[in-house]
């Protein structure tokens, strides 16, 4: 933008969609982080009455909170290590010449394609079902006692199920930036006597630490708002041993009514995602600068 | 120790053979310049030597010993790339030690020789800086380090030149000359450009479709090319070629004679023309001569400031001596 003129031009066009955004994200934060401080059930319409930081009390001092809490950041870091090693890994595999290059990379980014909630159901169904799941097929075909996996491992298989469908994300963009290496740089660290090994720790790893941000950022914005894996599949149980920090906003205000307590919940999850948000640009916002 | 040798080596990719079978025997402390047109497979050689491309068969002897089938590493040669492909996210300090770490050696080991490194080649001053914060002479002269460090026993550099601007380049070129003949190892050095080949060489190797065109000295090439494809390439601005009844008068099939050996005169010569494009560089002017009744236009050179203008007529007459002579088949006639 080289003049005044298109400058200020630039700042005309650009308003219209700027104040819309802007009005989309402001009222429904203003409107939960008022129905935060009422006592608003829904069971009790027109009855409700300022209730200062009750909700926030009540919400963070119940115990389903801190399993909420712990579930969420250990779904996401599950994730994200599944997704990034598995994904670097088919990377790999995938950046070599072979035949029917062109298919299987279809493949590999066609679970991005399944709904979550037909591809939990799918997991559920045919995968983890104690009695008719593959696995148990498995199971007893190896003289093996099926296991029950929503129901003895709950978290552990909605970690399995979101990484499933979010494998193929990282695959494809770290499949791009080792697309992307300059080959004489490998070629130079094999004359310099790296091994195989070497090389991959040296110079594609490094090579690929801005790829890998990208991902670890944006797969941490949708992981902290898993909903519908768990809805289908194991509806937060059994106990607290499933529910997130999302899960738990919706059995709040739409399975115990209580919208109020609902939007304590919401507006602790933005802080948290803010949190985790400022912890992974510490961490890790270095590597996109270039 | 840097002697290299080449049996019978050949190289396809698939059908096509890039490099039929082919001897070089390279002497230890010699620099050897690969001189081609683009595609003429010297990147191809080059990278058979350095172990980056497996040969289809052959032999690559190093130092008496057969390191047809050893990995690169342990060849014993570093190399310099096009691209310096120089690593990123590593100082360069770090780059230049990184062969040193792969080697195993100690940290006080490893700063010796990157720290005497970084004295031969004047680099102490950004040696804490990253590649993308150097220019092009500065990342050139690291991937130099990084190849020195290693003390190998041969140098191969491809094409390192060619993505610097034209004052640099020359710098560059006697850098690496003085580099030379301060280590004293073998280089091998692969160019397109045939003024890095003329400047730099002991031995230049002219290589056309994967062939070896001609082997020799740098005035050896200037003065007597083996053949018509050699005596085109070596020199500039290149040779005239003349064929037809003037080449018949000297029992050749085509004749050729370089710009710097036609007298030029206003008045009287063998051949007549007129000027057509004239270069003038002050040291040197360059006429292109047209309608002379030859084959095709021809170059002359003329000493330093002379007046040859557009259109003007002008007579030119071959020294004699240096008149080069091909048979059909483009073979030099003695």
């Amino acid at each position: 933008m080289a003049t005044q003129h298109s400058r200020a031009a630039a700042r005309a066009m650009l308003s219209p969609s700027v104040l819309l955004l802007l009005a989309w994200m402001i009222i429904p934060l203003s409107m939960t982080l008022y129905f935060s401080f009422l006592r608003f059930n829904l069971l009790m319409p027109g009855m409700e009455e300022w209730a200062g930081f009750d909700n926030y009390r009540y919400f963070l001092t119940d115990p389903a909170f801190w399993y909420a809490m712990r579930n969420t950041l250990v779904l996401v870091g599950g994730v994200l290590v599944i997704t990034i090693v598995g994904g670097t890994l088919l990377g790999l595999l995938l950046d070599q010449d072979f035949f029917g290059q062109g298919i299987v990379r279809v493949l590999v980014i066609a679970p991005f394609f399944v709904m979550p909630t037909v591809s939990a159901l799918v997991w559920k169904n045919m995968f983890m079902n104690p009695v008719n799941g593959l696995f148990a097929h498995f199971a007893q075909a190896l003289g093996l006692q099926p296991f029950d996996f929503l129901a003895q491992a709950p978290l552990l298989s909605i970690i399995v199920i979101v990484a499933w469908q979010w494998l193929p994300f990282a695959t494809l963009i770290l499949l791009t930036a080792l697309q992307s290496l300059d080959s004489e740089q490998l070629e130079a660290a094999e004359m310099d006597g790296a091994s195989p090994l070497s090389r991959f720790i040296y110079i594609v790893v490094p090579h690929l630490s801005r790829a890998i941000t990208v991902v670890i950022l944006i797969q941490t914005i949708f992981l902290l708002s898993v909903f519908a894996e768990i809805l289908v599949t194991t509806n937060g149980g059994p106990g607290y041993a499933s529910t997130n920090l999302t899960y738990l906003v919706y059995v709040q205000s739409l399975l115990q009514f209580d919208v109020g307590g609902g939007s304590a919940g919401g507006v602790v999850a933005i802080i948290l995602a803010n949190i985790v948000a400022i912890f992974l640009m510490r961490m890790i916002g270095k590597n996109l600068e270039s | 120790m840097g002697q290299i040798t080449l049996n019978k080596v050949r190289k396809a990719f698939g059908d096509v053979e890039v490099i039929p079978p082919l001897d070089l025997r390279i002497e230890d402390g010699e620099f050897v310049v690969f001189v081609g047109p683009s595609g003429c497979g010297k990147s191809t050689l080059l990278r058979l030597i350095a172990g980056l491309e497996d040969v289809s068969s052959g032999a690559i002897v190093i130092d008496g010993k057969d390191a047809t089938d050893v990995p690169p590493a342990k060849r014993g040669l570093a190399m310099v790339f096009q691209s310096y492909a120089l690593y990123p996210h590593m100082s360069v300090r770090k780059n230049i030690a990184f062969p040193l770490k792969m080697a195993g050696l100690s940290k006080s080991e490893i700063d010796k020789r990157v720290d005497n490194a970084a004295r031969v080649l004047n680099l102490a001053a950004y040696i804490e800086r990253k590649p993308g914060q150097l220019s092009g002479g500065q990342r050139q002269r690291v991937a130099i380090g990084r190849a020195i460090v290693r003390e190998p026993s041969a140098f191969l550099f491809d094409e390192p030149l060619s993505n610097l601007d034209a004052a640099l380049r020359v710098n560059m070129r006697l850098e690496i000359s003085e580099l030379h003949n301060t280590l004293a190892t073998t280089m091998v050095y692969v160019t397109h450009d045939q003024v890095e080949a003329m400047t730099m060489a002991d031995k230049i190797v002219v290589l056309q479709a994967g062939r070896i065109e001609q082997v020799g000295s740098p005035l050896d090439l200037y003065r007597t090319p083996s053949n018509k494809f050699v005596a085109g390439f070596i020199g500039s601005p290149r040779m005239n070629f003349i064929e037809g009844p003037e080449a018949a008068k000297y029992n050749a099939h085509t004749i050729g004679i370089r710009p710097e050996h036609l007298d030029v005169s206003n008045t009287e010569g063998a051949w007549k023309g007129v000027v057509g494009v004239s270069e003038h560089l002050g040291s040197d002017t360059f006429a292109h001569v047209l309608d002379t009744g030859l084959s095709e236009g021809m170059t002359v050179r003329a000493s330093g400031e002379v007046a040859l203008n557009h259109g003007d007529t002008v007579f030119m007459t071959p020294q004699p001596d240096k008149i080069h002579r091909f048979d059909e088949q483009g073979l030099r006639l003695s």
